[in-house]
């Protein structure tokens, strides 16, 4: 009981300290962890096993964190590492794209190929987001093309906030598509053993849809403001070359390539057999050695910090489900929903895109996901449509305030270093009602396709 | 001419803002204040009245949101516009008096800033803003202290030391005790002996 209180206590603790930003997010759950261990595994359990189980370090030892020769592999309990390691990956693999000038020569190529067209640049920005964001982490996506947004914005004189919030939603939607397109689904996939295969038959598919309602919602919506005083017959030799935004070409073909193969070794994993740990470490390992000279560089721009996040918050969420915590929430759900599976994924989409909206998505997901699976075993439903409504909750609940993704903080931060300041009037308005479209939309789907 | 740039803090109702547009006058050069706001607008093409809303005023937590780096909050971006306003004005080696805006911590490292704080004693700040507000006495010190609030909340988030520390500038005065045109006097003394010392 003791444990179990002082776990709900320190996770309350760190969600408000996380909220408030008292101390920065990594310091917080490293701290919060760090209590964890001593206080409730300790001073509450006494149980050096489940401290063991938490930090979960003797996974990465194991052969099956490499590779499942075609099994696919279930973390257990604890800091999930494969997902860290991953991350880890991605993030330096995109940091070499980033230092060749991929993202934004891919942008201008877009962009010269619609003619420099207002709204072609729209329609393709777009689907660009929702397609770059199913690989690469939305902060990256957005970052770039948000950056060329406002350039264009310039050069054709067309308002950029319309696109820009358009790009973040999708950018957010894309994330849901695939197992490696947001954190959540990361977790989620590592954790029950799914496969990129399995994400993309699945939440692929209705996140594809619901991208062809929200590109009919935003062209309705911003047409009109879109336009305003857009430039239409501009000489085209006066636009930037797409070529010019490359930096260093052997280190875009290099870029170009391992980024390709990163797509089919995550497209083929449960094939192949090999996990998203080994693919990650590989194309870290790729990038660096094509930088040459500047792989320290790209190391260093590792984003360590939201690394130390993610392992102090497996610990966190690591004590509430050794408390059993999570397992007296999955009852909670099963007693409210009365055994019905329409009501429960209601509840779970809904209750995770309003969350996700307005606290880190990331936190909520690593806590859902035990509910969900003693959700599936308590009530006997299939987890995996559990898990697919976990997904699409919480990847596009983060797109309806500007606090709900960290996307939607970088689209609104660019804008802003030109003027283009975007309120939270400015921002629900139009992206509140396309979140609230998208997850009726998915649940919807769910709903005829797996019940 | 050697580059001068002279930074006023001001308390609300302290006169800070009408001694900054004498010296401005007395010494030929532009003032920049709330009129920052349409310069940039006017750079970026964009409605300065847009900007208004945020000028000068504390981010929320609650309501924002910091990804490495860079922030969701309209009133910290349109700070760091106007920082960066700041900074290329003062890197071009313009001279220029420029009124709040953190200005004498964010103008820190140029040899020409002379940084002073204008504050004021509450009856007197009372008197004044009665007059030009007509307010009642007790709306006017509610006035006084809710703009100072803000003034204070605004600038501690962007600065290390805090907004009114002597510390922080080179110079503090208390307008009440000699009046406007007698502090002003005080303070030209002041800035000619700082130009002579550049």
């Amino acid at each position: 009981m003791i444990a179990q209180i002082l776990a709900v206590v320190i996770f309350l603790a760190m969600f408000i300290l996380i909220i408030t930003e008292v101390f920065e997010r990594h310091v917080v759950t490293l701290g919060c962890a760090l209590l964890s261990l001593i206080l409730v595994f300790g001073l509450g359990m006494h149980s050096m096993d489940a401290v063991i189980r938490t930090l979960n370090v003797q996974t990465i030892f194991t052969p099956e964190f490499w590779c499942t020769a075609g099994q696919n592999s279930e973390t257990s309990a604890g800091i999930n590492w494969e997902t860290i390691i991953f991350i880890a990956g991605m993030m330096i693999m995109v940091e070499g794209m980033a230092r060749v000038g991929f993202f934004r020569w891919l942008c201008m190529k877009i962009a010269g190929l619609v003619h420099y067209q207002v709204i072609p640049i729209f329609i393709t920005f777009m689907v660009l987001s929702f397609g770059l964001a199913m690989f690469i982490d939305s902060i990256t996506v957005i970052l770039f093309l948000a950056a060329v947004t406002i350039e264009l914005s310039q050069l054709l004189k067309f308002q950029p906030v319309p696109m820009i919030l358009a790009e973040i939603f999708c950018a957010n939607l894309g994330g849901s598509a695939t197992m490696c397109g947001d954190p959540p689904n990361i977790i989620i996939g590592t954790s029950f053993g799914y496969s990129f295969a399995d994400f993309i038959t699945n939440t692929g598919v209705i996140a594809l849809i619901c991208l062809i309602a929200v590109m009919i919602y935003f062209y309705l919506v911003f047409k009109k403001e879109l336009l305003k005083g857009a430039v239409t017959d501009r000489d085209p030799s006066s636009y930037p070359k797409a070529e010019e935004a490359i930096t260093d070409r052997k280190g875009f073909a290099a870029s170009c390539v391992i980024f390709l193969c990163a797509v089919v070794l995550l497209v083929t994993h449960a094939q192949t057999g090999l996990t998203v740990s080994f693919i990650g470490v590989l194309i870290a390992a790729a990038t660096l050695l094509a930088a040459g000279k500047d792989a320290l560089t790209l190391v260093k721009k590792i984003d360590y910090k939201t690394l130390l996040f993610f392992i102090g918050l497996f610990v966190v969420v690591g004590s509430l489900e050794e408390t059993g915590i999570l397992e007296l929430l999955a009852g909670l759900i099963g007693t409210v929903s009365g055994g019905n599976i329409h009501v429960m994924i209601a509840i779970i989409i809904w209750l995770s895109a309003i969350a996700s909206a307005f606290i880190d998505n990331i936190p909520f997901a690593a806590t859902m996901i035990p509910v969900i699976s003693n959700l599936a075993a308590a009530q006997g439903t299939d987890l995996s449509v559990l898990a697919w409504t976990l997904a699409m909750g919480t990847d596009v609940g983060g797109s309806a305030t500007p606090i709900g993704a960290s996307a939607n903080v970088v689209g609104i931060a660019t804008a802003a270093k030109e003027g283009h300041l975007i309120k939270w009037g400015k921002y629900c308005k139009s992206m509140a009602p396309a979140t609230i479209i998208v997850v009726m939309i998915s649940m919807i789907l769910i709903y005829v396709r797996y019940l | 001419m050697e580059q001068m740039i002279i930074s006023i803090g001001r308390e609300f109702g302290s006169a800070g803002h009408e001694i900054a547009e004498k010296l401005a006058a007395h010494y030929k050069l532009p003032l920049y204040d709330h009129n920052l706001l349409d310069e940039i607008a006017g750079q970026k093409g964009l409605d300065s009245r847009e900007l208004r809303d945020h000028d000068e005023v504390r981010r929320s937590k609650l309501l924002n949101r910091k990804v490495r780096g860079m922030d969701s909050s309209p009133a910290y971006n349109l700070a760091l516009l106007q920082f960066n306003f700041l900074r290329e004005k003062a890197e071009s080696g313009e001279s220029f008096v420029v009124v709040g805006r953190c200005s004498e911590t964010v103008l820190k490292p140029y040899k020409g800033l002379i940084s002073i704080f204008v504050q004021g004693d509450m009856d007197k700040k009372v008197a004044r803003i009665m007059e030009l507000y007509h307010k009642t006495e007790k709306e006017a010190e509610d006035f006084i202290k809710e703009k100072d609030k803000r003034r204070r909340q605004y600038h501690n988030s962007h600065c290390d030391l805090k907004w009114g520390d002597s510390r922080n500038y080179h110079l503090c005065i208390n307008s009440s005790k000699l009046g406007v045109d007698e502090t002003l006097r005080i303070l030209i003394q002041y800035i000619d002996a700082r130009k002579k010392a550049l």
